[in-house]
């Protein structure tokens, strides 16, 4: 098991979901596909100008789909569609069963068999549970909780006006 | 108030589990203990407290820790809250007398009658290895606290 002590959050790295201009000041989210306030703050940050990174903070108790979402999310990053796989989940919260992403899948004209196969290997778990423990590590008590570059925590959303 | 200082032994005290046995003192001894206050049970911060603390329990396990919620509400409301969002981390009642053991531990937060938001951890020996009383009680300590703390050998 890795250490959970206090450490900050990494800033922006090869491999991030990062969208947005290059030279845009970078916002860092760790959120959940199931949490409301989620969809609230994705929707907040789209009309922002900023480099906006997704990482999973995906608790098993804060909702029972919350893992294997980000989970598939993952595996539609595979077949690099993890922006258009992530918008359309937190546009239709309600929505979040196997079948649905499978109907999703489709939709984004992925190869469905593969994102089964994708979201169910160890690498995919890794990298979900990784980004978790490093959101915890920096204090991340909320989802979603939010870093600025330079690793300072921003608590509430309507925090960030730039 | 302040929040007990590492390297004091456990007061006397007693709270109720969630069948309504004692948990007292002599129930810190042979394991760490992390004792968690938080106001009240079925608070929106209070939920997301425990859904991270959650999600850090094998860690804990790992470590020798045991995490328990310590709240002034009832045991039903506890275990009706445990219930509701999920957690498995088990609750110990300061219900009566209101608040006796948290004022004890430096956890009560007078103006509002309600525990405050703090942790603290007991060693095996039932002596306090750390603790921290949180700015606010609106104010989460972050899990990474827990295990600041435990890594620090009074």
């Amino acid at each position: 098991m890795s250490d959970l002590r206090s450490a900050p959050a990494p800033g922006l790295r090869a491999g991030d979901h990062a969208r947005g201009r290059a030279d845009a000041p970078v916002v860092i989210v760790y959120a959940d596909f199931t949490c409301p306030r989620c969809a609230v703050a994705h929707e907040r940050l789209a009309a922002l100008d900023l480099r906006r990174v997704f990482r999973h903070l995906a608790l098993k108790a804060r909702h029972p789909r919350a893992i294997a979402v980000a989970r598939a999310a993952e595996a539609a990053a595979r077949q690099d569609a993890f922006w258009p796989f992530h918008d359309a989940l937190y546009a239709d919260q309600g929505r979040q069963e196997d079948p649905h992403l499978w109907a999703l899948a489709e939709r984004l004209g992925l190869d469905v068999e593969r994102l089964e196969r994708d979201r169910r290997s160890d690498a995919v778990a890794e990298r979900v549970d990784a980004q978790t423990r490093e959101a915890l590590r920096a204090g991340a008590m909320r989802t979603p909780t939010l870093f600025l570059a330079d690793g300072v925590r921003v608590d509430d959303i309507e925090a960030i006006s730039l | 108030m302040t929040i007990i200082a590492p390297g004091t032994p456990a007061p006397e005290f007693r709270l109720k589990d969630e069948d309504g046995d004692d948990f007292t003192h002599e129930d810190l001894k042979g394991r760490t203990t992390v004792l968690v206050f938080y106001p009240f049970a079925f608070s929106p911060v209070c939920t997301d407290q425990f859904q991270v603390y959650e999600e850090v329990l094998g860690d804990l396990e790992a470590q020798g820790a045991r995490l328990y919620g310590v709240s002034t509400d009832s045991i039903w409301a506890q275990k009706a809250f445990k219930a509701q969002i999920g957690t498995s981390i088990p609750q110990l009642s300061d219900f009566e007398p209101k608040g006796e053991t948290s004022r004890k531990l430096g956890a009560y937060f007078e103006p509002g009658g309600m525990t405050n938001r703090a942790l603290v951890i007991f060693d095996p020996e039932g002596v306090v290895q750390w603790s921290y009383l949180a700015s606010s009680p609106g104010e989460l300590p972050g899990a990474n606290l827990i295990f600041d703390g435990l890594a620090i050998k009074a």
